[in-house]
């Protein structure tokens, strides 16, 4: 377990320094910090002073090892155009992301544990077709269309919902202010919410059901059956219980994913999070911010990858640990 | 029964006619549904500069005065346009032909790339194995654990500001053929890969082995032909998750530009209409965007159930 658990951890460290790698020659690439520094009115002589003092005519290599060794105390330079730390600012903005996955999260979890449960227990039953039906047209609307779909049907139309922003947020600690604490912030986190949910509901839905179909034939479940235990609690214990690994699993893969789907959230509803900040970002070539975005996002799905396949083999008996270490 | 009344050799059309596939599809009507409306879409969207009435590209058929007209069954429409104009005052109908034939483009090429690259990939790490095979799997593994999207996203984030959106525009459709292309390499290297590991231990490769063919001859003409259903089963899903990606890309300013639109980027442009009442430059898009995808996904599910059953957990 413990080579395993190393193993692990070094390919994590890997592909973190593969990431500062590409985010370092972005940086090398694109925009020149002496310009945002001191604009355009500097003599050629003054200039290679700077680059000089800025260590910029260092080699490649020597760069990078000391962008390593900023980013790993945290520096990531300083933004272009807020003109204060690049983490500060994404760490700003990250709490408003973090809700909007975990609103969307909350709603995953909610719904497609029971129509999943549902739509494989009565395969045959009418409402279980309209659920699968409606989950695979749900698989092909994109996000950005389901969002303004909803903008247009709950805000322009019936004005029922706000259609951008977060509202009045309460101020949690630090850089933390939620949306669920009053029931304005509930207001506006539940559209962008939906939307974000839209994309991956129909997969969870399809996943759990075909999970919990292949649970129910097994022995198992018949020898329960045949003892007389109520079958609900066959369902959502005895069965429930061992389809929720690959759940899990692909669950785990999938928060990662959902971060990408909240640039695109983000975008149609205005909300002032990470991804919106970026697309910002992109269009003002603030280089610093773009690069430790990536850096930021990239750390995350290592992160979250990591625990779910060590969760994993912690969780299932029959990973074979020794060899998935080799 | 009708092949034993039958005098002669069935022809090939024939044969493909009464497999069991061909009559798992009739039988089918949703698949057949599908595939009309697939052709249909396809066809019109490939023809489109014959059956368009304007050319939504040439400037000078264009006039700002025409536009936000709406579709012909709305009131205030101009008989001309029949699905009312965009923006810029550019036929929405001529616009959306384009702009579906360059999405599908976009999307067949993309997974072709895909298939290419994962194909080879997946033949060699299951049929040489060994150190090779760890690494590439190794590699799969942290490709497919980053968002597609993502990537997508940052890699045309980054091009763009480094080649400044002039250039990056003239070029676009290179850019997205190539992220997307080159992003889902895994999902095709790990199926195929599997499928060869089944393969190789079968008496027929031994028998090519024996007869002193080489590997790349094994590999392309013997074991392949054998792993093509679950190749294709992917390759639906592929192509409805790249459309989508193209849209998805094009929509937040990453993908083709507001003069060469696809069906994305459409949608993007009549999104900051929508709050005015100018619906459809975002609806009708839409609209055949979801088509397009829906019936490319009801092919993909008809033909997993038809081809490989077990492949279902995708």
């Amino acid at each position: 377990m413990l080579a395993y658990l190393v193993k692990r951890l070094f390919q994590a460290i890997a592909v973190m320094l593969a990431i500062s790698l590409i985010g370092f020659a972005i940086q090398d690439n694109l925009g020149d910090p002496l310009r945002e520094l001191v604009g355009q009115s500097v003599s050629e002589e003054t200039r290679q002073q700077l680059r000089d003092e800025l260590g910029l005519n260092d080699s490649f290599f020597t760069q990078y090892l000391r962008f390593l060794g900023n980013a790993v105390q945290g520096d990531l330079g300083t933004s272009y155009f807020f003109k204060e730390p690049a983490v500060d600012v994404i760490l700003k903005k990250l709490p408003a992301t973090l809700e909007l996955v975990f609103g969307a999260t909350l709603i995953i979890v909610g719904l497609s544990v029971p129509l999943g449960v549902y739509t494989a227990i009565k395969p045959n039953h009418v409402l279980a077709k309209v659920i699968m039906g409606a989950s695979i047209v749900g698989i092909s609307i994109p996000v950005f269309l389901t969002a303004i779909l909803m903008i247009y049907v709950f805000s322009v139309e019936y004005q029922w919902l706000p259609s951008y922003g977060r509202g009045d947020v309460v101020h949690v600690f630090g850089y933390w202010d939620t949306n669920f604490a009053s029931l304005d912030g509930w207001s506006h986190i539940l559209l962008p919410s939906i939307a974000l949910a839209s994309i991956m509901l129909p997969l969870f839905v399809r996943l759990i059901r075909a999970e919990m179909m292949e649970v129910l034939q097994s022995e198992y479940v018949k020898y329960a059956k045949a003892k007389g235990i109520h079958p609900f609690r066959i369902y959502f214990v005895h069965a429930l219980k061992n389809t929720l690994l690959p759940v899990i699993t692909v669950g785990g893969v999938q928060i990662g994913t959902m971060v990408a789907y909240t640039i695109l959230t983000e975008t149609v509803f205005q909300w002032p999070g990470m991804g919106f900040m970026f697309l910002e970002a992109v269009n003002r070539v603030d280089t610093p911010l773009i690069v430790a975005y990536l850096i930021v996002v990239g750390f995350i799905f290592v992160v979250t990858n990591t625990i779910v396949d060590l969760i994993y083999g912690l969780v299932n008996p029959t990973v074979n640990l020794a060899r998935m270490g080799a | 029964m009708s092949s034993m009344v039958d005098t002669g050799e069935p022809t090939r059309l024939q044969r493909i006619w009464q497999s069991n596939m061909a009559y798992s599809f009739r039988r089918n009507p949703v698949a057949v549904v599908s595939l009309v409306i697939f052709l249909i879409i396809a066809v019109m969207s490939l023809l489109a500069p014959v059956i368009a009435p304007f050319d939504p590209y040439d400037p000078a058929s264009i006039d700002i005065m025409n536009s936000e007209y709406p579709p012909a069954w709305v009131e205030g429409s101009e008989p001309e346009f029949i699905l009312g104009t965009d923006d810029q005052g550019r036929d929405l109908w001529s616009t959306i032909l384009y702009g579906t034939r360059l999405s599908l483009i976009i999307g067949l090429c993309a997974v072709g790339l895909q298939a290419f690259l994962g194909i080879s990939i997946g033949l060699i790490a299951g049929y040489i194995g060994g150190r090779l095979d760890n690494i590439l799997m190794r590699l799969a593994d942290i490709q497919l654990s980053f968002s597609t999207l993502m990537v997508a996203i940052i890699f045309l984030a980054v091009t763009q500001a480094m080649f400044g959106s002039e250039t990056f525009n003239q070029y676009a459709i290179f850019f997205l053929i190539a992220v997307i292309g080159v992003a889902e390499w895994p999902q095709y290297a790990r199926t195929v890969r599997a499928t060869v590991l089944a393969e190789k231990r079968k008496e027929y490769v031994d028998s090519a082995r024996v007869l002193g063919f080489g590997a790349g001859r094994i590999m392309v003409r013997h074991i392949l032909p054998n792993s093509l259903s679950p190749i294709f089963v992917i390759s639906t899903v592929q192509v409805a998750n790249a459309i989508i990606s193209e849209a998805s890309l094009s929509f937040l300013g990453l993908g083709m530009p507001p003069s060469q639109p696809s069906l994305g980027s459409l949608i993007s442009s009549g999104f900051d209409y929508i709050f005015s009442g100018s619906w459809w430059i975002t609806a009708i898009p839409g609209v055949v965007l979801v088509v397009l995808v829906l019936v490319i996904n009801l092919l993909g599910d008809w033909m997993r159930d038809v081809l490989n059953p077990k492949l279902y957990k995708g």
